[in-house]
């Protein structure tokens, strides 16, 4: 079968999730479509072999959390975590995210059409996020690898105490936070921010980002750091 | 005329009580460096703890059981109330999260060893799942932490429960850090970090706030691993009643509470001695809490800080505990702060390699330099040989196996045939204050503080 709806008005989600991980992963199902999500919590977590899943509507928590290798795409908007700790594939937020959107996530891209809310890529551990709207504060926290694109504006705080992630912004920056810093854009950063965008179907000048990254003046510990760590 | 002053010949050789010589030393370091001081394992004052109990054996009004023939049950099931696949334990007597990169990878495999031989779990720790433990650890409890390092859900299947960490009796409300010198390629490899970095780890998760929040993280748990694993939920002891009440509503299956004698790796000292309420006082309020809740038996509970001997265990067990989690007693058992560490079928002597950090057999508590004199807490890789494997698993399964036979003969003592049958009415207190933490009476009173006369 290569295409299964699952109706979240009648299946439970727990039948859906464990279809995803066993049956799909068996090759049963390439695209699964999920209708009336309702914001439900916690669709399509945990994949783990190359299955489409879009999701019509809007999703609760977690959409796509810990993803591997799976497509989930949302058609509405997500909540809080969408794609979190996701190692591998791609989630795509064609609405807004809320908060803490791909928190953690190790690898994989995070695609959010519209505005994402706070703590956006917070813990990114080498996942990419492209974000075509606006992030709300405290985005990138401590973020430690991997790339983030923001289209729009960002809140206060971006990329406090940042490792080695690296983030691109278009519009204005409230704030950044302890230890980010602008950086000159290289041919490698416009590239790189060029083939995101690219990956994620927005279309902005890559020339019009600006960079920031991590001073690095907060690796090890220090008196005069004031205790900004 | 010239005046001498009077001279008191003692009083002028008292020292203060309040501004002792080490408050001096303390306040001279922290006026000379301007940084607090960070060191490893926990509390070292003066707490009411467990010590300050004692069982009522049998006598006249109990009958006891046969101290070594007869039958007393020690198995343990954890994660009953919604996982499919609940944990079972040989021994009530688990060992506690404490991570590869504060351990080292022989350290991690030698847990792993000792508990499988003895039935019990191991559980890994910041920085995520190294293949040596999981190899070695029939039961396995994969922490999920604030920092997420190294987490991810390859590792949440292949593990057999998984545990929330909220917080951790050391040091509740903080996080946790890594100095640079344990940072070595692998550990930085599996954190995601520069080699080489202070790290810190974030205090709070960071993708859920508050416990309403927890309830839907645990559903993505419960979802990812198809319901089979049990969850679990650790707290540092402060408010543990209303804690381990937001930890049942947001649907844990196990809650680990862990006092403020627990240890850590590397923390600020006034985190470890002044956060954090004595393991005493804290199992009393999670029992109490899980027992206003009606789910005593339904939710399991683990106590850990401070656990060090069989007395202990059975005491936490009579308390209300299902089980206890130990990490510095099983350190020492590996041979830290001992003065000699095995190596090539000798013995050697670690004191010179303790007096290089400034310390001595018995007082050392520098794990966060990562220069363990008996290759416990290092990442360094001439130090990390000083223990294999093998000879720690066999100290530690003999220190299992002998805190397993004190509980048991203490529980035959109180004419228990199975360890959890283990109850308040057996223990009294020896203390005012270990009475009114514990809520038990003062030993030879009816009395217990708080409760009316």
């Amino acid at each position: 079968m290569e295409r299964l709806t699952f109706d979240l008005a009648t299946q439970p989600l727990r039948e859906l999730n464990t279809f995803l991980h066993n049956d799909a992963k068996d090759g049963k199902a390439r695209h699964v479509t999920v209708l009336n999500p309702d914001g439900a919590h916690n669709i399509a977590v945990g994949l783990d072999c190359p299955v489409e899943v879009e999701i019509i509507g809007h999703a609760g928590y977690y959409a796509g959390g810990m993803n591997k290798a799976a497509s989930v795409t949302i058609t509405g908007s997500a909540g809080t975590g969408v794609a979190e700790n996701m190692m591998s594939g791609k989630v795509h937020v064609k609405g807004f995210a809320s908060n803490g959107a791909g928190a953690s996530a190790h690898g994989g891209l995070l695609v959010i059409d519209g505005d994402a809310g706070l703590r956006c890529g917070i813990s990114l551990k080498g996942g990419n996020i492209v974000v075509g709207g606006s992030v709300g504060s405290f985005s990138a926290f401590m973020a430690q690898a991997g790339r983030m694109v923001i289209c729009g504006d960002a809140g206060d705080a971006l990329g406090d105490s940042l490792y080695e992630a690296v983030l691109y912004v278009k519009g204005s920056v409230k704030s950044l936070g302890a230890d980010a810093q602008y950086e000159p854009m290289t041919d490698e950063d416009i590239a790189a921010v060029a083939s995101l965008l690219d990956q994620a179907g927005l279309d902005h000048d890559p020339k019009a980002f600006r960079r920031i990254a991590s001073k690095r003046s907060l690796y090890h510990w220090n008196a005069d750091a004031n205790q900004e760590y | 005329m010239e005046t001498k002053p009077v001279q008191f010949k003692n009083l002028s050789r008292e020292e203060s009580y309040g501004y002792d010589r080490k408050t001096l030393d303390y306040i001279r370091n922290a006026a000379a460096h301007g940084l607090y001081e960070i060191r490893g394992m926990g509390a070292k004052r003066k707490l009411p703890n467990f010590d300050d109990l004692v069982f009522l054996g049998a006598s006249m009004s109990r009958y006891p059981l046969e101290g070594y023939r007869e039958k007393c049950l020690t198995k343990t099931v954890l994660g009953t109330r919604f996982a499919k696949k609940p944990i079972e334990l040989d021994i009530p007597i688990t060992i506690a999260g404490m991570s590869f990169g504060a351990l080292s990878a022989n350290v991690k495999e030698a847990l792993g060893l000792a508990a499988t031989e003895m039935g019990t779990s191991t559980t890994t720790g910041d920085g995520g799942m190294t293949p040596e433990e999981r190899r070695s650890s029939k039961i396995l409890v994969y922490q999920c932490l604030p920092s997420r390092y190294g987490f991810n859900p390859d590792d949440v299947r292949k593990a057999d429960a998984i545990e929330v960490v909220i917080g951790q009796g050391a040091k509740p409300g903080g996080g946790g850090m890594l100095l640079g010198q344990k940072v070595n390629p692998r550990v930085a490899k599996m954190r995601t970090l520069p080699e080489g970095v202070d790290q810190r780890s974030a205090c709070r998760h960071p993708d859920w706030t508050g416990p309403d929040d927890l309830a839907i993280k645990i559903q993505e748990l419960r979802e990812i691993t198809d319901w089979e694993k049990p969850i679990y939920v650790k707290v540092g002891a402060t408010r543990t009643f209303n804690d381990v009440k937001l930890a049942v509503h947001a649907g844990a299956d196990v809650v680990v509470v862990d006092g403020m004698q627990g240890g850590t790796a590397a923390t600020q000292t006034c985190f470890i001695e002044h956060i954090g309420i004595p393991t005493l006082a804290a199992v009393r309020q999670a029992v109490n809490a899980l027992e206003d809740l009606d789910m005593k038996g339904k939710v399991q509970l683990i106590v850990s800080g401070g656990i060090r001997t069989g007395a202990d265990v059975a005491k936490a067990l009579a308390m209300g505990a299902d089980a206890v989690a130990i990490g510095q007693g099983v350190l020492v058992a590996l041979g830290c702060n001992g003065e000699t560490y095995f190596q090539n079928g000798a013995h050697h002597d670690a004191i010179a390699d303790y007096n290089a950090l400034g310390t001595a057999p018995g007082f050392c508590h520098h794990c966060h330099t990562g220069k363990c004199p008996v290759g416990v807490t290092t990442q360094d890789a001439t130090l990390e040989q000083r223990l294999t494997p093998a000879v720690g698993a066999k100290h530690l399964k003999n220190y299992l196996k002998t805190l397993n036979m004190e509980l048991t003969t203490i529980a035959r003592a109180c004419g228990k045939q199975n360890v959890h049958h283990l109850e308040p009415e057996d223990l009294v207190a020896l203390t005012i204050e270990a009475a009114a933490m514990a809520g038990l009476p003062l030993a030879g009173t009816n009395w217990i503080p708080g409760q009316g006369f």
